[in-house]
């Protein structure tokens, strides 16, 4: 995964509340089984209709509660194919928010109105090691709004780290330690294998 | 201190609070063909192996035919045949227990995991699918991943995971006559909204949950992801219990009394303390029917389509305007007028032997009506056989539905099961998002009964007036 730092740039804006996963990366290309290009396919059926516009900037600033519906990995690896690096909106759905902070396609909250005026300005900055997001004010003004991230999500984002990776070398024997504590609990797991 | 029923199940699954935060130790992993294949090529691209095959669970439902295609090989269109071959192929290597196309236990991964009895009261499950919040109705903690998490449960059977907030659902009063688990979620979701339990764990209480059959109580967890909680919890009971007692289920603990006994413990001490709670009117619910193009823009059935300007509760106008607009809908239609061409009686969250009985009371001695194409999709070849046994798929053919093969079929249409543009449906699935059953398609959210009783009537119906032969 890439490291990320500064994400800087002109602003897409998408004005949609409830923006599901089924509309970002509709079912007909997840047969796919490799996990790139998806970028051509994203907002497959929105990008029909009359008045689309919604080019690849850096950075995307859309509607509450992102991301909803299906937990498919593939809406993220569309918007980043497409050329989006950060997405900024007052919520996001919570699977589709961790499935970005996987692959290093940067989730950031921010309040609606904070939202509204970084589209406005129509460029602006995402800041993961300052945690704040700046833009100008219609007089010409820079504001710099704060976001909150978790500081672990953050550090991995930040050093582009492999999550497998990192809980191997981290966590292995604890891992094995707690598979070995839990042996003789009850009931036991059951086995896949001997059904 | 007194502990959420949540709280218990991560505490008992939680490895290092370490400083770059913990982990939480996964007890079953479900996996289908179509989040799975990239995250099998990260672990053969790392040379890493699946640390717990024998705690993993492969099927095949999202792609697959329900014409009867008896094995993956058969499958016509290319790209879903490729993905389920893929699935088989990446199992076999990995050593990953798989049930297929063809095999008697192949179905929709959240009906075949609590049929085989391997979801069980008390564990973490995870899947690369948002509806694996329906193991919850046992009282695990079960939720949806992205492909990245699938490799990495592969690779070490844990998840990265900061403890989320938790959420109870209340519900005073029972259902009434008619009025269903999937009423009561569709309801809830109206109430609250399809972002109302975002950032939660969901625990559902009250006495109306409590009378809930397994089943229903599966339905109301499924839909948990569409009020956005991280996952939907109901306490085991002797409901819960009567599930491994009553039907032989291979995945069931051995020492089934001991099990009980450990699974009793879990529930919500009294006292404990939950982040947020909510109440819900279980006894005000009638028959709902969805209007919109999200769970949360439900009516009930002796309800009018409403206008965007006067919308009370959580649905934004524009966002209701445009999903009027998709639907082709006028403000003021009452929703009893609503025509329908297509009937669909299956998906994760109504598919299971309960409610192909109930859709099967309503249509017994009926007629689809004229222009209206029916379909029931079993969840699983298990529920399939059951019901054959019983004769529904007789009562169901006679009627003039047409009786398929198990999987997920039109709930998403990435099989050939999907409508055509413009066509309006009915259907027991659990999202109506523009285009989830096919570009264009409309869909009308219902119970399994309200569904059955759209397809004799080509119209939706208030259940509660419904003759039964
Ligand atoms: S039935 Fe529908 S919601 Fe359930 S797993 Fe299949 S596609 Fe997903």
């Amino acid at each position: 995964m890439k490291p990320i730092e500064v994400i800087s740039g002109a602003v897409s804006h998408l004005d949609r509340a409830d923006v599901d996963t089924d509309q970002i990366m509709p079912k007909q290309f997840l047969k796919r089984i490799e996990r790139s290009g998806f970028g051509r396919y994203l907002f497959y059926d929105w990008a029909q209709e009359p008045g689309w516009d919604l080019p690849a900037n850096p950075i995307l600033v859309t509607g509450p509660n992102f991301g909803c519906g299906s937990s498919r990995e593939h809406a993220p690896w569309g918007l980043q194919d497409y050329g989006f690096e950060a997405i900024v909106a007052p919520s996001f759905a919570d699977i589709f928010y961790t499935n970005c902070t996987k692959i290093g396609l940067l989730p950031v909250v921010l309040e609606e109105r904070h939202c509204r005026a970084l589209a406005a300005a129509g460029e602006g900055q995402v800041d993961l090691r300052a945690q704040e997001v700046r833009y100008r004010d219609p007089a010409g003004q820079l504001v710099a709004v704060p976001f909150t991230i978790d500081a672990e999500v953050r550090r991995r984002l930040l050093e582009g780290l492999d999550d497998i990776a990192l809980t191997l070398s981290e966590h292995a024997s604890e891992i094995d330690a707690y598979e070995r504590a839990r042996a003789d609990r009850q009931p036991p797991l059951p086995c896949t294998s001997a059904l | 201190m007194a502990k959420t029923m949540f709280e218990k199940i991560w505490e008992a699954h939680a490895i290092g609070e370490g400083a770059h935060g913990g982990l939480l130790y996964i007890d079953l992993h479900l996996i289908h063909e179509v989040t799975s294949p990239q995250a099998f090529e990260g672990l053969r691209l790392a040379g890493r192996s699946v640390r717990r095959p024998e705690h993993t669970l492969a099927t095949a439902d999202h792609n697959v035919p329900t014409d009867g295609t008896a094995a993956a090989a058969q499958i016509k269109e290319e790209l879903s045949r490729v993905q389920v071959q893929t699935l088989e192929r990446n199992c076999s290597e990995f050593g990953i227990p798989i049930y297929s196309l063809g095999s008697s236990r192949q179905g929709i991964v959240h009906v075949i995991g609590p049929e085989l009895g391997v979801t069980q009261p008390g564990m973490t499950i995870v899947c690369g699918d948002s509806h694996t919040s329906t193991h919850g109705a046992f009282g695990a903690l079960a939720f949806g991943i992205g492909t990245s998490e699938v490799e990495h449960v592969l690779a070490t059977q844990t998840l990265p995971a900061r403890k989320p907030e938790t959420m109870v659902i209340r519900y005073v009063g029972e259902l009434g006559y008619g009025v269903s688990a999937k009423d009561l979620v569709l309801g809830t979701i109206g109430q609250i909204g399809v972002d109302g339990a975002v950032g939660h764990v969901v625990e559902y209480a009250g006495q109306a949950i409590a009378s809930l059959s397994m089943e229903g109580r599966m339905t109301v967890c499924n839909m948990t992801i569409e009020a956005g909680g991280r996952a939907g919890m109901i306490a085991p009971d002797q409901t819960t219990f009567s599930w491994f007692t009553e039907t032989r289920r291979p995945g069931a603990p051995a020492e089934l009394e001991r099990a009980i006994e450990r699974w009793a413990q879990l529930p919500s001490d009294p006292g404990a303390r939950f982040d947020r709670e909510v109440t819900v009117d279980a006894s005000a619910l009638a028959p709902q029917v969805t209007w919109g193009t999200t769970p949360g823009m439900v009516a009930p059935v002796t309800g009018r389509v409403p206008s965007p300007t006067e919308l009370e509760g959580p649905v934004d106008p524009s966002t209701a305007q445009r999903a009027l607009e998709y639907m082709a809908l006028e403000p003021g239609t009452p929703i009893a007028e609503i025509e329908l061409q297509r009937v669909f009686i299956g998906s994760c969250t109504n598919s299971r032997i309960g409610d192909l009985r109930e859709a099967a009371e309503v249509v017994a001695g009926k007629r689809v009506a004229k222009g209206v194409r029916a379909m029931v999709v079993p969840g699983s070849a298990q529920v399939k056989a059951q019901a054959e046994a019983e004769g529904l798929d007789r009562i169901f053919r006679d009627a003039g539905f047409e009786w398929r093969g198990a999987g997920c079929s039109m709930c998403l249409g990435m099989n050939p099961d999907t409508l055509a543009p413009g066509e309006r449906c009915a259907s027991t699935s659990n999202r109506n998002f523009e285009g989830r059953q096919g570009r264009g398609g409309r869909t009308h959210l219902v119970s399994p009964r309200m569904a059955a009783a759209a397809a004799i009537a080509g119209h939706f119906v208030d259940i509660r007036d419904w003759e039964v032969a």
